[in-house]
């Protein structure tokens, strides 16, 4: 859930939308906005699932410390989707254990 | 190899102030921070601060942060954002993973005449059952997401905690738009001040003393948390168990020092708890056990921003005493003002603890 309006930050004035693909799947963002922000507006918890348990995960520390919200993107896995901004037509996948690079 | 009089590693409250004071008075400063941009955890703080006016009482973080950037630019302070201090070697040699403008990465090395380590701290994990779930999270990472990037974590949440970044992050979500279901908390009391406290007592969230969580149930993400009490021993009391329907659960269990550039240049630490954990010793100055490493903030030993700046100022104003931009007179003059503000901080009912532990940093490090 997006927080346009907020008592003490204002309305958000950030107007130009990107598109970006999770999953294959089209959906907006705000221009230079994190990943996960985008993707927590959409509902999308779920970064990547486990090496040998193949549990879910999702953000945990917002600062890029823990590693927990790592997707792949545009082909590159392994990116802190919680310092990374997004760019028009970005590419995401979640991630399933460890991925190569296929960039 | 680069040269640089003074390289300040990380751009939060602490080592902004160190860079724009030793700048200001003359020296050449590199500021290295690892964010997109500097200015730390301050864009996160919307709500005002405490203190009186000479503590920057009722100006929000946010602004606080904003104008510090503004000084740092116009004293010439040079940024390098988005790079990482990967090491600090013999002779005061820092290696810098930079990020160049057209975004490709090389790695630097700066030689300094002093170093400022500002790298402030993370926060403590909490572990119990479920807790790697989507939807547990630390609670700055619910602040980044409500209060900079402008999306909520969740709708119903859960804190555990209730220190101040418990209550006023709880207060944050709330302020966003969240329904904040409950705060709890291990000790017999409330950790943080009796105001921010009162401020999400009157909105009807319960804060539940002596309970802990037991569990975080969902088969994809968070749906539910089941919190239990604790008797005098810590230990959860079977049969006391509630389940609370929530999708996130945040963590406000205290930060821990970030030592690491500190301990791989030998810093002398030690172990003190009121303080976040182990922490690099240091002089009068903010100078540690190794000459010309200096650190500030967090990093040696986990405060608050008000603390972080004074000592962040102390740094950078014997920084340029001793590469001689100012008097021994002068900054011995604004030395004292500043270690007055620093003690005034540090009173009362929750400053008194970190006063006694930052006395022993200062005993501790004449000793060595």
């Amino acid at each position: 859930m997006r927080v346009d309006n907020h008592v003490i930050l204002g309305k958000d004035e950030r107007k130009e939308i990107v598109e970006i693909q999770v999953d294959g799947k089209t959906i907006h963002a705000k221009k230079g906005e994190m990943i996960i922000a985008a993707l927590m507006a959409n509902g999308i918890r779920i970064n990547r699932y486990t090496v040998k348990k193949k549990e879910p995960r999702g953000i945990f520390c917002g600062i890029g410390q823990c590693t927990d919200c790592v997707m792949v993107v545009n082909g590159k896995p392994n990116v802190r989707t919680c310092i990374t901004p997004v760019e028009d037509r970005m590419i995401i996948k979640t991630q399933y254990g460890v991925e190569r690079s296929n960039g | 190899m680069i040269e640089k009089e003074v390289v300040v590693i990380g751009g939060g409250p602490s080592g902004l102030s160190a860079a724009v004071e030793a700048a200001k008075r003359g020296a050449e400063v590199l500021l290295v921070d690892e964010n997109l941009r500097a200015g730390g955890q301050l864009f996160k703080q919307i709500h005002k601060f405490f203190g009186s006016s000479a503590h920057k009482a009722g100006v929000r973080g946010i602004d606080i942060a904003t104008e510090l950037l503004e000084q740092a630019r116009e004293c010439g302070v040079e940024v390098w954002l988005n790079s990482v201090v990967v090491g600090l070697f013999n002779e005061r040699k820092v290696a810098i993973k930079r990020t160049l403008t057209d975004n490709s990465e090389k790695l630097e090395i700066v030689q300094a005449k002093k170093i400022v380590i500002a790298t402030g701290a993370s926060e403590n994990a909490v572990r119990f059952r479920g807790w790697t779930l989507p939807g547990v999270m630390g609670a700055g990472a619910a602040k980044t997401m409500t209060n900079v990037n402008r999306v909520l974590p969740g709708k119903r949440i859960l804190m555990i905690g209730s220190g101040n970044v418990g209550l006023i992050v709880s207060y944050q979500l709330m302020q966003a738009g969240a329904k904040v279901v409950g705060v709890i908390e291990a000790a017999p009391q409330i950790g943080g001040y009796g105001v921010h406290a009162a401020k999400i007592r009157r909105a009807g969230v319960p804060i539940y003393t002596s309970h802990t969580i037991r569990e975080a149930i969902g088969s994809k993400s968070v749906e539910k948390a089941v919190i239990c009490e604790v008797n005098d021993k810590w230990q959860p009391i079977t049969g006391t168990e509630k389940i609370l329907e929530v999708d996130t659960i945040t963590i406000a269990a205290g930060l821990k020092p970030l030592i690491e550039l500190a301990m791989m240049y030998n810093c002398k630490c030690s172990f003190i708890p009121q303080l976040g954990g182990w922490i690099p010793l240091h002089d009068e100055n903010m100078e540690s056990t190794i000459s010309g490493i200096y650190l500030v903030g967090d990093a040696t030993g986990v405060e608050e921003a008000n603390t972080a700046l004074e000592e962040g100022r102390l740094a950078g104003i014997a920084i340029a005493e001793a590469l001689e931009y100012i008097s021994l007179e002068n900054a011995r003059k604004l030395k004292k003002e500043i270690w007055q503000r620093l003690n005034e901080l540090r009173m009362g009912p929750f400053g008194e603890a970190r006063m006694l532990a930052k006395n022993n940093i200062l005993t501790g490090c004449k000793k060595q």
